[in-house]
């Protein structure tokens, strides 16, 4: 168990819902799910494998107190962000941003599963985007071929050859990117003390560390 | 970088009134990451400017805007400081271009900044955090200004009669399935539209000549940033957006997304390989369709930057 995550379940013993109601984005919401299943029936990722426990069932879990369940469960992780489940819940639970909400909890507890592909794809995205304001996207894809090492990080280049050449060929791949050059903001010290700033009081808020 | 507060609610009320008086409407405009030259989206980028120039839409970048930090950050991120990076950019078109509606391109950069908004707007708390972090970098936040997709502003301030009088070549004969997708369509979506059944796009293509197909996965997800991470979960949907525009006799999908856009597009190839298709369809953005329309050039429609080359509409513009 990590620090975190033990200092976490120390702090809330038994009541899991008060834990996620505290530290999960949108949180607060789980506790008017009325087990519809809307949510399910709508998910996009619904009938593909990965998909453990849908929504209405992460929820109840919640309430059924099942931490470790819950927070190590590669369901959140399948989120689209396609707001399909959010505009047809009934009772109008933010579900998106609610299964948003746990996985961050559960990857800053160190309980998301580990080697998510949607994760990784995750820290590496916002750590490219604030690093000059602005996504370079070639540095974005190398990072994600790379991921599992250099050999697997070729063969998957080859396999998406003809995908890179189309786009370099119609203009919209800037090969130059690589090395750094591309498109940034000109403040990207104000940016980075910005970001520090609201890391601090997020952490403050929640009373969590502060994790950079 | 601080201002005296007076003047600027003085220049953003004459801003206003001057856009009213001149009926030319001024608009600050967020571009985002993908629009940019050699980006995933530059071709996006270049028919909207032909686009707005024939609407006489007046479009000044937010100066040094920053990335919204898209929807799949949200791990990393966490909330305030994704909200930050949005309110950075609030901040920036407040103070430069005061009084003017911020108005995206992008479906994500659209959703992020709206999103933000709203929970600045609901949370005092939120919102003294966003002050606070946002003091580091010089700035400050008076007003948020409304967000509004450049869908919006063609058919709420401008509105379709309006689109339709520049119409010079209407794009008669060809068939199109409007490809609404997630971002513009939920949680907010387009005022007055159905989430179920948005129309707004195959309007818009009516209103330049062609003819919108009906299909059934005209909300459908294309995977959106899964088609990094989970490429056989996303694949597998594209599959499905694809199929049913053939069945149903479209000849190109036309999408107000650049996600939707690339996803859809990009990976047929791979989709053939994997369920031996045979798709090679064009996707193209509803600013294309409209500058092919006002009589624009191939290249003034961007039909350059589309990797699967929509020939027809090529012979269309050369004509």
């Amino acid at each position: 168990m990590s620090n975190a995550n033990q200092a976490m379940a120390a702090r809330y013993k038994n009541n899991f819902l008060k834990e996620i109601e505290e530290q999960a984005e949108m949180g607060e919401w789980v506790k008017m799910c009325m087990q519809c299943g809307v949510c399910s029936g709508s998910c996009p990722t619904h009938f593909h494998p990965g998909w453990e426990h849908p929504p209405q069932e992460i929820f109840m879990m919640i309430r059924a107190g099942k931490r470790e369940e819950v927070l190590t469960s590669p369901s959140m992780w399948m989120c689209t962000s396609c707001y399909n489940c959010y505009v047809r819940c009934p009772r109008k639970l933010p579900i998106t941003h609610i299964m948003h909400g746990i996985a961050e909890y559960a990857y800053r507890l160190g309980l998301a599963p580990k080697m998510q592909p949607t994760l990784h794809l995750s820290q590496t995205f916002w750590r490219n985007c604030t690093k000059t304001g602005r996504v370079n996207e070639v540095r974005l894809t190398q990072s994600l071929y790379f991921k599992d090492g250099f050999m697997a990080g070729i063969k998957k280049g080859l396999e998406m050859k003809d995908v890179a050449l189309g786009l370099i060929k119609a203009k919209r791949l800037n090969i130059l990117e690589a090395l750094g050059f591309g498109h940034k903001c000109k403040d990207q010290q104000g940016i980075q003390k910005m970001l520090a700033k609201a890391r601090e009081l997020e952490a403050k808020r929640k009373n969590r560390q502060v994790t950079a | 970088m601080a201002r005296n507060e007076n003047e600027v609610s003085a220049e953003a009320h004459v801003s206003e009134a001057n856009g009213q008086r001149s009926g030319r409407r001024q608009y600050a405009f967020y571009p985002g990451c993908s629009s940019q030259k050699g980006a995933s989206a530059s071709n996006y980028l270049t028919s909207v400017e032909s686009m707005c120039k024939v609407l006489d839409i007046k479009i000044t970048e937010i100066p040094d805007w920053n990335c919204c930090g898209a929807s799949i950050s949200y791990a990393e991120a966490g909330e305030l400081p994704r909200h930050v990076m949005n309110a950075r950019n609030f901040a920036l078109a407040e103070q430069h271009l005061p009084g003017q509606d911020i108005v995206a391109t992008c479906a994500a950069c659209w959703l992020g900044a709206r999103e933000t908004k709203e929970r600045l707007e609901h949370s005092s708390v939120l919102l003294a955090d966003t002050q606070e972090a946002l003091k580091e970098a010089g700035l400050q936040i008076r007003a948020i200004p409304e967000i509004r997709h450049m869908v919006e502003v063609l058919i709420e301030d401008l509105g379709y009669e309006e689109l339709k009088k520049p119409v010079k070549k209407p794009l008669q004969g060809m068939k199109f399935a409007g490809y609404v997708g997630c971002q513009t369509n939920r949680p907010f979506g387009i005022h007055g539209e159905s989430f179920e059944n948005p129309v707004y796009l195959d309007k818009l293509i009516e209103t330049v000549g062609g003819e919108a197909v009906p299909y059934d996965q005209k909300v459908t997800c294309c995977g959106g940033a899964l088609a990094f991470s989970e490429p056989d979960k996303a694949q597998a949907q594209i599959k499905d957006i694809i199929e049913s525009a053939y069945d149903n006799g479209a000849e190109m999908l036309v999408t107000p997304c650049p996600l939707c856009q690339a996803n859809t597009e990009i990976y047929q190839s791979q989709i053939n390989k994997k369920y031996g298709t045979k798709f090679n369809m064009p996707v193209l953005y509803y600013s294309q369709l409209m500058v092919l329309a006002y009589g624009g050039t191939a290249k003034e429609a961007g039909l350059d930057g589309n990797v699967i080359r929509a020939r027809k509409l090529e012979e269309f513009a050369s004509k």
